[in-house]
């Protein structure tokens, strides 16, 4: 019975991997309900921080902030990539990377120069191998990433900013849209754009303490943060369904595999005992 | 029925209260507010500390500590951007600078990561060569 025994230690094996995809499935799916939960708690703070900076982007037209004045002329672009820290989450970073890449391809051909803050391992680790320049990066943000710790990664590129060193920041992450879909995007980030915080209406103005200055300066950072921190929920929700779902793929694929296995092995076995049965009855007539 | 103002107290990371009160206390910048329902439009840093909420169907005030954010206050709404992470200049510089430092760092270890390359690349031709000189030596015996 020639092969037989490899056939089973095959199956044997195939079935161990199951196991494991089976298992990263389940994870995946429990992690990405609190995925989603964190990006819907994240919500609120980031609107009501937003329907804020609207109102004062109208509301003081005396002072302009560096993040809200739009430059004439834009020689270098800093992009934040948004990755997750983990492979096997089936083609999310590569969309990801090849959006941003081919932005970065235009960028180039434009004449701009680059600056990149890698948040997560994959972007980081793709970031290096071609060589972009990274001014900043942030790995290792776990399954509740906080905001304590983007604020240094994001200091950095907002700081080249004021500089001067940079005169617009993009953000790319995945968009989630569903379990199903996940939508890589490209959006630009700094200077704040006025279709972007809205229309407030109304012409009144707050009472601001200490003075207006260095509260817009600090609600504006706050807000930048947001942003960044929204994207990162965002995108650790669309990292734990893309898992579930290439998970959910690997196991099915398993499956059909041992099915098929089993069946190239009974027909193996089969075909020994009707050899083993025909030698016998050979054997018998020869005697008789 | 007593006044009373909607109140929302938000941190990035999650909803902390929404609600109806009778008064907020909050520490800001420049000293305690006490705010009541058609305050007028005010907009203030708050330094950490308790915000208290009285709410109308309480007797009991609602604590709530923040570690520092944003009070807007508009005559019908309150609403406290809390800070998750203790701030300040000072601290965020060095987050800043931290985050710098491990780039470069990172960026200096990526030349021996391509020295590592280099050096598998070798091994690899290397070991190639020997198996061809091996099978060279099989035929010619």
């Amino acid at each position: 019975m020639a092969g037989s025994k490899e056939i089973r230690t095959k199956i044997k094996s195939v079935e161990n991997t199951r196991k494991i995809t089976r298992a990263m499935e389940m994870v995946a799916a429990a992690k990405m309900r609190k995925a989603q939960e964190r990006m819907r708690a994240a919500r609120p703070y980031a609107e009501k921080i937003r329907n804020v900076a609207a109102h004062l982007s109208r509301a003081n037209p005396e002072y302009k902030h560096a993040f809200l004045a739009k430059r004439d002329s834009v020689k270098n672009v800093g992009l934040i990539v948004v990755t997750s820290d983990k492979g096997l989450c089936g083609g999310l970073n590569t969309n990801l990377l090849r959006l941003a890449v081919s932005e970065m391809k235009t960028w180039e051909s434009q004449g701009k120069g680059l600056m990149v803050c890698p948040i997560g391992n994959k972007g980081f680790g793709f970031m290096n191998r071609i060589g972009a320049k990274v001014q900043s990066h942030l790995t290792g943000l776990g399954d509740t990433p906080h905001i304590e710790k983007l604020i240094g990664a994001v200091k950095a590129m907002l700081d080249a900013y004021v500089a001067g060193e940079i005169d617009a920041i993009y953000l790319s992450y995945n968009h989630f849209v569903n379990t199903m879909k996940q939508e890589p995007r490209v959006e630009q980030l700094l200077p704040l754009s006025g279709e972007q915080l809205g229309t407030s209406e109304g012409n009144w103005d707050y009472i601001y303490e200490p003075d207006a200055k260095k509260v817009i300066d600090e609600l504006l950072l706050r807000y930048i943060e947001s942003l960044v921190y929204q994207a990162v929920v965002e995108n650790m929700a669309s990292e734990q369904s893309s898992r579930m779902v290439a998970m959910k793929a690997a196991s099915d694929n398993a499956k059909s595999v041992i099915g098929e296995l089993k069946l190239v092995y009974n027909k193996a076995r089969q075909a020994a005992i009707t050899k083993e049965i025909s030698e016998i009855v050979g054997g018998a007539a020869a005697i008789g | 029925m007593a006044m009373t103002v909607h109140v929302d107290v938000v941190s990035a990371e999650e909803q902390i209260f929404s609600g109806l009160a009778e008064v907020v206390v909050v520490p800001g910048e420049m000293g305690e507010l006490g705010i009541y329902p058609r305050h007028t439009a005010l907009m203030t840093r708050i330094k950490p500390g308790a915000v208290r909420i009285k709410r109308p169907d309480q007797e009991q005030e609602e604590l709530i500590y923040v570690s520092g954010g944003m009070l807007e206050v508009q005559p019908n709404v309150v609403t406290i951007l809390a800070d998750t992470a203790i701030r300040g200049a000072d601290l965020d510089e060095a987050r800043a600078l931290e985050a710098k430092q491990a780039a470069e760092e990172a960026i200096k270890n990526r030349t021996s990561d391509i020295d590592y390359a280099a050096a598998q690349a070798e091994l690899a031709e290397a070991i190639a060569q020997l198996r061809a000189i091996q099978q060279v030596r099989k035929h010619a015996h």
